[in-house]
């Protein structure tokens, strides 16, 4: 509860600058609007829409290509002035080569040669699919990259919605603050009024009798009720005896562990801001009992080319940036991971220098406990969420469900086993119903409460 | 109620006076405690470091340290692959077929490997000739993690780099070159075209003066060279027992490692009745072997009355006369004789005497019979050692005539009777090299060791059979700085390749023949087109008719000399045992603790006596009172070489006048301390001759045995295994020979299986699987395969010899075996049934007493035994914490985690299958096996709990193999087919013997065998309903 509090403040804190920068946000807007105008002109120029060129060269080269960095291939920027100017080239050329780089390749063009020896005789993929105009479009926008209007289109609707957050936050706050101001307000009313009161009294001749009546004090009449003591203390010790089991009944359970990895993983930014399917890493949770901690190649299958973070178009928002996750920490997480595959930017190539990394285990069944991934993914098709909660909103993975025995059991009680469509399930699936009476069968008709089904 | 009675303890409380009684009535012990010794020694205490207050500060320390360290579970930590290679994913197996080769057991096998690390060996469905794994390949994967391993080569006794033995390898070889010594490569049997063609090649490179010489620990010569002067090749002739309605053996052992074994799966198809019908064995032996113990009709027979016998059967045969010999074999002689006359060509002869004269014989027998098992023109090759080769090999090294010997799976130091002659020879070699996979006897006297690589680290292939060929592929990279012998060559020869490419080289060329190598090696197998058999069988043809013209000759003086054989007095016949074999394995702790099948010892070998003999020699076995069984010792002297000590069992059905004893054990070099037992019968093995004069001494001291089963006979609980004849089988009806027992209710019979009779309702158990095992007692041979399986798949820990004595074993299947007390089994039970009051002839008192001792040649029967599985199971119902239960398959769940080990479950159960953990058996020095090292740990099934102290635990009829199988068909979404429920028992019965699936599906095979006649449950009358069944054995008694 702590944290979100302090993440109200902080995003009142946030609203509150917002609102009182705003006006140098609409400055800046209008600087891009005007450097919008420039690469249109440009892009008139060329003959291309760098805009239209930005959406094919982010679906297209992007994979293997950025505008000025190597990569798989070369860095693309200006690449149609550079090679006009440095080796007499075309745009004819170009054409060609994109369209069918083996067969300019083969047609024994020098520069083409020497490009392909260069990046470790990997023919480019032909394009055939491009037209001329696309090429155009494309080389626009190499020329004139279109700074991404995307920034201030979308900082508008971040600021609302930080100030949407602070004024939640506000409001919140007021009417706490509020309540507290009527709470003291009636405080002092009272004590004002039992003033007057007393005034009133004295002035009326009441004399205040003070009952000093010898009474037993309350705690000993208390000890001297033995009935009231013996019930005290049995319900002292149910109490503590209740307090007791429900203490050792966690031992073990670790809902809720969130340990410190080696990388700063994020599956929040991967499954949920990217929507990258859990089974894309996790793949053997669709054939094998463990999910699989994806080996690093898979990482590398898209961090080959994304090596830096770029994060949220408006930068990383308070939260972030409070725990420290710049697009800074989130580029060097990715540079930790290029050190433990052995990948060296420089030379876009394998080292062969591995350090495994050594994560942190979250969920841990016991060994006398079998679970099958499989089974629960890809027969009964239960999401990843139900059991591992809302990874892709997790900045840290901790586990969600207790893993308890009584856990598993209850799903077993309340689901239904998805039959349809499953040769296996046809004839047992008809026996049971028939049996049970019911149309749906739960996984502990089947059998799923057995002993031996997860213990052996 | 009071009593002026006095107990006295011992003879002294008789005598007041007596200072001990007096001292006793005082003090618990009549001597002092040695307190004074400690505490009176003030110097000593004040020395002392530890205070009185230190030691309380310590005991608050560690106990509050335990209980904090108690609060905060541990950190796991969790690396993937950097790169995961394309064929693992962590959690599911993989299997690989590859093949066994190493010199003794021949396989083609599947290896199941899980995260690159084999856990398991399989049987190769595929494979024609010997596709079944025995006991000792089941083991080999635990081999391949043996602590022991020799982990890098090695000079003069210091670890060398392979760079380094290479060099001096090739400069000593080029040295060698042309010079008038020799070099010699001993190895064991490859059957192996590749490497036969590397080690031409090599000789090639070389020069002259390279040799070869194969060597076989347990020799096959005799049989080798009958079958080389009969077909010009040195091989085995092959037999295939299915074919055969009738089987005559002598002495051949070939259920067990007779000619390099894998006869018994079609030797176990035969055994079954199908029509009516099925083969009769007859078996001539001297030791009770595992063949004899499965034969109809079984002649106790001293060799020397085998050979006589043989000889005057081809007499027989031919219509000649044989004279000479004596006659107390004539009887059986004349049995066997019209026997095989009225089988005519569906008879065979084999013969595992090792006298060349006898295997002519056989051959020439079953060339007469024209025997349709007999198989001369496809030959085997698993066995080529040459026993003249290997003694003039060492007169040579002797004589200094040897300047290199290169060594490969042979550890003749250990395996030689001559071993001492050998190693004075070795001193005079100028280098020696071996291949070693531990530091044995051999490797500790040569130059170099060269650690060697596991068979499931290598690449390999072999030719069983001409035209059956298989491949081996590693399963694993080497686990150590490790190399096969081949690629070593390759390198000596300074060829730059790796035997990989060698191997399929030489396929491609020589084998496929347009074949696919990438299915050959998916396959494991290949049989070489037919086309090239033809040309193969003509060329026999042909000599076949040369040697008929030649040979009349020999087989007259072969005769001759066996009908003149003479005995020698006592003879001692060695015998391999189905758990060692050679003993190459011996330091397997799983191939220690299999119990034989026939004496049911583990960890031992012994000298098997005749009661006969033992009466005569006064030599005994006793039990004691703890269960344990001991035996005499006996010096056994042969020509002179003592083996002291060896302990005696008294072996029913031993032929009078033969001791036997058991090659492979009492090795000692490279071996863990716990593993080295018994004695080496290899130093009495002179003249590779399994026949020796011996002479029997009685030795002090008794031998504590760890045998399992000391009670040796069925006592006619006929109900236990049920017996009938063939004649009876398939002239009566079933009700007659496999009664149903019947119960009284209300003055009524009813059969035990009526609802009426049950104390529970029946639970619905027709929706789902329902799964049984059925157990054929006429295909299993007691070859054990199934209880190594059961042993890797299941994590089944070893508990050593002393805990074996005490019948802590944790052998989830044991294959029961039991002796007849009377000739038959038969006659057993009408000896029960006759039994007439307490006293007198037919008293039950002396009755029983005389039926728990088995016959001199008793029929013998086996029965796996695991967890009956039973629909109403007695120990369910006493487990107060509900830790066994039931599961709607039929399986008999056992919750390790919930079980507080109170036994009532093993108490009640009548089939006594139920295993407590009396120790905790990883991780404990006290154990120190496979599961108390990391290596052996890497042998663990990772779907299988490793048990811990105190809890109960048994044969889960392999639910994870069943929920596995269940899960594969919902993911595919497929209905199972039968054959695919399999358990590591019946996965591993080559023999067909068990067969496993669900009884809900009403086409299946074990659906079927369950409405069969001969099915029967275990202890029916006690109305557990088992869903494990068996069959009546049926044994083939009609004589001709």
């Amino acid at each position: 509860m702590k944290k979100v509090l302090y993440r109200h403040l902080f995003s009142k804190v946030l609203g509150l600058t917002l609102l009182l920068f705003s006006s140098s946000f609409y400055a800046q807007e209008e600087t891009e609007a005007a450097a919008d105008v420039a690469t249109e002109e440009t892009a008139d120029a060329t003959g291309g829409d760098p805009v239209k060129g930005k959406q094919l060269f982010n679906q297209n080269c992007a994979a293997c290509h950025s505008l000025d960095r190597k990569m798989t291939g070369p860095a693309l920027a200006n690449v149609e002035t550079r090679l006009a100017d440095d080796e007499g080239l075309d745009k004819e050329w170009i054409y060609a080569w994109i369209k069918n780089s083996p067969g300019v390749i083969a047609s024994g063009d020098a520069y083409a040669g020497k490009i392909y020896a260069e990046y470790n005789q990997a023919a480019m993929t032909p394009f055939p699919t491009l037209s001329n105009e696309d090429i155009d479009d494309i080389l626009a926008y190499t020329a004139a990259p279109p700074s991404t209007p995307a920034q201030t289109a979308v900082a508008t609707p971040a600021g609302g919605e930080g100030s949407g957050g602070s004024t939640s936050g506000i409001s919140n706050e007021m009417i706490l603050g509020a309540l507290a101001l009527v709470f003291g307000l009636l405080v002092i009313m009272l004590i004002l009024v039992n003033k007057t009161l007393r005034r009133i009294a004295e002035a009326n001749g009441v004399v205040l009798e003070k009952e000093k009546e010898k009474r037993l004090p309350i705690w000993k009449a208390f000890v001297q009720n033995q009935f009231l003591v013996l019930v005290t203390v049995v319900f002292l010790l149910l109490g503590s005896a209740y307090f007791a089991y429900g203490y050792l009944m966690q031992v073990g359970v670790d809902q809720g562990y969130a340990p410190v990895q080696p990388i700063h993983f994020s599956h929040k930014i991967h499954a949920g801001d990217n929507n990258v399917d859990c089974k894309y890493c996790h793949s053997s949770a669709r054939v094998s009992k463990t999910s699989g901690i994806p080996s690093l190649n898979v990482c590398m299958n898209c961090h080959k080319s994304i090596y830096e973070y770029t994060g949220n178009p408006e930068g990383p928002s308070a939260e972030d940036l409070a725990a420290g996750h710049t697009n800074e920490f989130y580029t060097g997480e990715i540079k930790k991971l290029y050190k433990a595959v052995g990948w060296d930017e420089e030379n876009q190539g394998y080292t062969g220098e591995t350090q495994p990394v050594e994560w942190v285990r979250i969920h841990q069944l016991p060994d006398f406990a079998y679970f099958n991934h499989s089974q629960h993914v890809s027969v009964a098709g239960v999401e990843c969420q139900t059991c591992h909660g809302p990874i892709e909103e997790m900045e840290i993975v901790e586990q969600f469900a207790p893993l308890t025995m009584g856990w598993c059991i209850n799903c077993h009680r309340e689901t239904n086993v998805k039959v349809q469509g499953n040769a296996y399930y046809e004839a047992i699936h008809e026996e049971l119903s028939k049996k049970y009476g019911v149309e749906e069968l739960t996984a502990a008709m089947m059998g799923g409460l057995e002993c031996g089904k997860c213990h052996y | 109620m009071a009593s002026n009675k006095k107990y006295w303890k011992s003879e002294a409380e008789l005598n007041p006076n007596d200072s001990i009684v007096e001292a006793l009535r005082n003090n618990e012990f009549t001597e002092e405690i040695p307190v004074d010794e400690f505490l009176g020694d003030k110097e000593n205490l004040s020395a002392s470091n530890t205070s009185r207050r230190d030691f309380l500060k310590y005991v608050g320390f560690s106990t509050a340290a335990a209980t904090v360290a108690a609060c905060e579970g541990p950190v796991h930590k969790s690396i993937p692959y950097v790169v995961q290679p394309d064929n693992i994913v962590p959690g599911v197996a993989n299997y690989y077929a590859t093949t066994i080769a190493d010199g003794f057991d021949f396989a083609s096998i599947l290896v199941k490997t899980r995260e690159g690390r084999p856990i398991k060996i399989e049987n190769n469905a595929d494979a024609k000739v010997n596709g079944g794994a025995n006991a000792r390949v089941q083991a080999s994967v635990l081999t391949l993690y043996d602590s022991k391993r020799v982990q890098g080569p090695m000079a003069n006794g210091e670890p060398v780099e392979w760079k380094v033995l290479d060099a001096t390898m090739k400069a000593k070889l080029n040295a060698l070159k042309g010079s008038n010594k020799q070099v010699v490569l001993l190895t064991q049997t490859y059957a192996s075209p590749s490497t036969t063609k590397l080690i031409a090649e090599f000789k090639a490179a070389y020069g002259d003066n390279v040799s070869h010489v194969v060597y076989d620990a347990i020799s096959e010569d005799a049989a080798l060279n009958a079958y080389n002067k009969a077909y010009g090749e040195r091989a085995l002739a092959d037999y295939d027992f299915e074919k055969a309605e009738l089987i005559v053996s002598f002495g051949a052992d070939f259920l067990g490692d007779w000619q390099g074994g894998g006869y018994d799966t079609g030797y176990a198809k035969g055994r079954v009745p199908k029509n009516g019908k099925m083969s009769r064995h007859v078996q001539l032996e001297s030791n009770m072997s595992l063949t004899g113990a499965n034969a109809d009709k079984r002649y106790p027979m001293t060799p020397t009355q085998q050979k006589i016998a043989l000889a005057k059967l081809y007499g027989k045969l031919n219509g000649s006369s044989v004279g000479g010999g004596t006659s107390d074999v004539d009887e059986a002689v004349d049995k066997v004789a019209a026997e095989i006359k009225k089988a005519g060509s569906k008879a065979v002869v084999v013969s595992g005497l090792n006298d060349e004269n006898a295997q002519t014989v056989v051959l020439a027998i079953n060339k007469l019979l024209a025997s349709e098992a007999f198989d001369s023109e496809k030959p085997k090759y698993v066995r080529q050692g040459d026993a003249a080769k290997v003694s003039k090999l060492i007169a040579d090294m002797n004589a200094g005539r040897v300047g290199a010997l290169i060594m490969d799976g042979v550890n003749p130091a250990y395996t030689l009777p001559n071993a001492d002659e050998f190693l004075s020879g070795l001193g005079q070699v100028d280098v020696s090299v071996d291949f070693a996979y531990t530091h044995d006897e051999t490797a500790q006297a040569s130059s170099y060791v060269a650690a060697a690589s596991h068979y499931l680290e290598s690449w390999g292939d072999a030719e069983f059979k001409k035209g059956e060929y298989s491949l081996m592929q590693p399963a694993i990279r080497e686990l150590f700085d490790t190399k096969q012998f081949q690629t070593a060559l390759l390198t000596w020869m300074g060829v730059e390749k790796t035997y990989y490419e060698y191997i399929k080289e030489t396929w491609s060329t020589d084998i496929l023949q347009g074949g696919s190598w990438n299915k050959a090696l998916q396959d494991g197998v290949f049989a070489a087109p037919t086309m090239v058999m033809d040309a193969v069988e003509v060329e026999t043809v042909q000599t076949d008719a040369e040697e008929e013209q030649s040979g009349i000759v020999p087989i007259a003086s072969a005769i001759r000399s066996l009908v003149n054989a003479t005995s020698p007095g006592t003879e001692l016949v060695f015998y391999s045992k189905v758990g060692m074999g050679d003993g190459r394995q011996a330091n397997n702790p799983w191939l220690q603790e299999f119990p034989d099948p026939i004496s049911r010892v583990s960890w031992d070998n012994y000298v098997t006596v005749s009661k006969a003999d033992a009466e005569s020699w006064g030599l005994e076995n006793t039990i004691e009172a703890d269960g344990g069984v001991n035996g005499s010792y006996v010096n056994l002297t042969v020509d002179g070489t003592v083996l002291e000590s060896v302990p005696v069992i008294v072996q029913p059905g031993q032929a009078v006048g033969t001791v036997g004893l058991s090659f492979g054990y009492g090795k000692k070099a490279g071996m863990q301390e716990e593993m080295a037992t018994g004695v080496n019968a290899y130093t009495l093995y002179s003249n590779f001759s399994d026949v020796q004069s011996v002479t029997v001494e009685k030795a002090g001291g008794e031998h504590e045995f760890a045998c399992i089963q000391s009670h040796k006979t069925l006592m006619g609980r006929g109900d236990i295994i049920k017996e009938t004849t063939l004649e009876i089988f398939n002239t009566k009806s079933h009700a007659e020979w496999n009664p149903m027992p019947h119960v009284t209710l209300n003055h009524q019979e009813i059969p035990v299986t009526s609802p009426d009779a049950d104390l529970w309702e029946e639970f619905d158990r027709s929706v789902g699987h329902h799964f049984n095992l059925s157990i054929d007692l006429n295909a299993c041979t007691g070859c054990g395969a199934c209880v190594i399986a059961c042993h890797a798949e299941n994590n089944v820990p070893v508990v050593g010899k002393r805990e074996m004595r005490r019948s802590r074993d944790m052998h989830w299947l044991r294959i029961d075996r039991y002796y007849s007390s009377e000739e038959t089994f038969e006659l057993d039970n009408e000896k029960k049934e006759g039994m007439e009051g307490l006293f007198g002839d037919k008293g039950a008192l002396g009755g029983f007493g005389e039926m728990e001792d088995p016959s001199a040649n008793p029929q013998v029967a086996f029965q796996p035994v695991m967890c009956q599985h039973c629909n109403h199971a007695p120990c369910e119902t006493v487990c107060p914490v509900a830790a066994t239960s039931h599961g709607r398959q039929g399986q008999n769940h056992m919750a390790y985690n919930r079980c507080v080990g109170t036994r009532y479950c093993a108490n009640n159960c009548p089939y006594k299958v139920r295993r407590f953990n009396w120790f905790l058996y990883n991780n404990n020095d006290e154990f120190d096996f496979n599961m108390n090292n990391d290596l052996g740990k890497m042998v663990i099934n990772p779907d299988v709990n490793v048990r811990s102290r105190g809890v109960m635990e048994k044969c889960s009829m392999c639910i994870q193999m069943t929920q596995k199988t269940i899960l594969d068909a919902k993911r595919d979404g497929r209905v199972i087919k039968d054959g695919e429920f399999q358990t590591a028992c019946s996965a591993a019965c080559s023999s067909g013997a068990m067969v496993f699936g669900d009884i809900n599906d009403h086409d299946s095979k074990v659906a079927e065998l369950k409405e069969d006649d001969r099915m029967y449950h275990l202890l029916e009358h006690v109305g557990t309903k088992p869903n494990v069944f068996y069959h009546v054995k049926v044994r083939n008694t009609n004589e001709a």
